[in-house]
């Protein structure tokens, strides 16, 4: 099958690859470009490991073809830390134990970032939302949703 | 396993290409990719869009036209269809909403699908290239539609005549056990002078509920006034057993959550 060029921003940096017509983002990021933190959980956009930012809404990088991507901005957890220094929501995610295995983490960081993004200081209801579309089988749900809560305290305590 | 994808400007060209046997259309992924990594082998080759007004939402008085590519999140998003919101927000969670499409949505197969039940009740128009198709029509014949969906259009309804509900066993969000949509106009004294019902999960596809329509006309939205719809909801229907409920469930439960919209 004929390789298509694909091209875009990944967490800041340019990109450009020949793939397979018709591959997904997923498999793009992490057989391609060895980003693995998007997880490919189901494979069916049911339960949100794959979670990636793509032009500020939050997306399905295994139901997205990275053909699509073209020219477009995305970010995966894998690009938020800085210089070695851990994003607030990751920082919180430990420190609330909001994660055990692991494998929902960086979706769950994702669709979190989004929200914190657009909503720096979310009611608890509107975190749950933003995290109904991820699937956690370890925590109970609690210690993320705690996890954003704190973020977002943190967040707009440094800004104050 | 690789699927060719192929991006076309026109309607035109892009429902030629689609004549090609394997080759299916690529809204948001949500049901096509799904399949394929599911391993549907039918899936060969993939057909896309980039014509502008596909992704468009034009709303003139109560008129509104809804492009084919436009996704839940901007109709739940838009300020002019308020009404429709919670229909638009019953789909997926966040990222799902972000990729799912109207077009997409008609074709989605029970449990899925809960839009195009709220399009039922509103009596939508669905266009393609090739004219238009009351959505009653389009829905029962869905399954040999080889023509790229290009809108769905519809009058607007007022906020106190349109009422959606979604059952599922997750909050916030879950697959359907059931949704139900009904457009109900009433006149001064409370009688009801004309309903749609539409619902989703009671068959393959959503279906109107029609003999709970005729049972409420000239009644009035109370407990006695719509026993007589409640006993006639289930006629017709053939709901489906998934991980999510059985067919006995679903149609056990129907008449219960139909109750609870229409007094609501």
């Amino acid at each position: 099958m004929a390789k298509v060029p694909v091209q875009f921003t990944l967490n800041g940096s340019e990109k450009a690859e020949f793939i397979d017509s018709g591959t997904t983002l997923l498999h793009a990021l992490r057989d391609k470009i060895g980003d693995t933190s998007p997880k490919g959980g189901c494979h069916q956009g049911t339960c949100g490991a794959c979670s990636v930012i793509i032009d500020g809404e939050l997306r399905l990088s295994c139901l997205t073809l990275v053909e699509t991507c073209n020219g477009a901005v995305i970010s995966t957890t894998s690009g938020l830390s800085e210089a070695g220094v851990l994003h607030p929501l990751q920082r919180a995610f430990l420190d609330t134990f909001a994660t055990q295995c692991g494998f929902c983490t960086p979706g769950m960081i994702m669709a979190a970032k989004v929200l914190l993004d657009h909503t720096p200081n979310p009611s608890r209801d509107e975190v749950i939302e933003a995290l109904s579309g991820n699937i956690c089988r370890c925590t109970g749900y609690e210690p993320i949703i705690q996890a954003v809560l704190t973020a977002a305290r943190s967040n707009s305590q440094n800004a104050a | 396993m690789a699927l060719a994808l192929q991006t076309f400007a026109t309607v035109k060209d892009a429902n030629a290409a689609l004549k090609t046997q394997g080759t299916r259309y690529l809204g948001g992924g949500t049901l096509v990719v799904r399949a394929a990594n599911e391993g549907d082998v039918s899936v060969s080759g993939l057909i896309r869009l980039t014509e502008p007004s596909l992704s468009t939402i034009a709303v003139a008085g109560d008129k509104v036209r809804i492009g084919a590519s436009v996704t839940m999140a901007a109709i739940a998003g838009h300020p002019e269809l308020g009404t429709l919101a919670k229909a638009a927000r019953a789909v997926g969670g966040p990222a799902i909403r972000n990729m799912a499409t109207v077009g997409g949505n008609l074709f989605a197969p029970a449990p899925y699908g809960d839009f195009a039940v709220a399009l039922l009740a509103l009596d939508a128009t669905v266009s393609t290239d090739g004219g238009e198709t009351s959505i009653e029509t389009f829905l029962a014949n869905r399954d040999g539609s080889r023509a790229v969906v290009t809108s769905v259009s519809f009058t607007l309804p007022k906020a106190d005549s349109f009422r959606f509900l979604k059952v599922s066993r997750v909050k916030p969000k879950g697959v359907s056990v059931l949704s139900i949509a009904g457009a109900l106009e009433l006149s001064s004294d409370g009688t009801v002078t004309s309903a749609r019902i539409a619902l989703g999960c009671m068959a393959d596809r959503p279906m109107r509920a029609s003999a709970a329509e005729k049972a409420l006309i000239g009644r009035t939205l109370t407990a006695d006034g719509i026993a007589p719809a409640l006993a006639a909801a289930g006629d017709g229907t053939s709901p489906i057993t998934d991980p999510i409920a059985s067919t006995w469930y679903r149609a056990e439960v129907l008449p219960v959550h139909l109750g609870r919209l229409l007094l609501a």
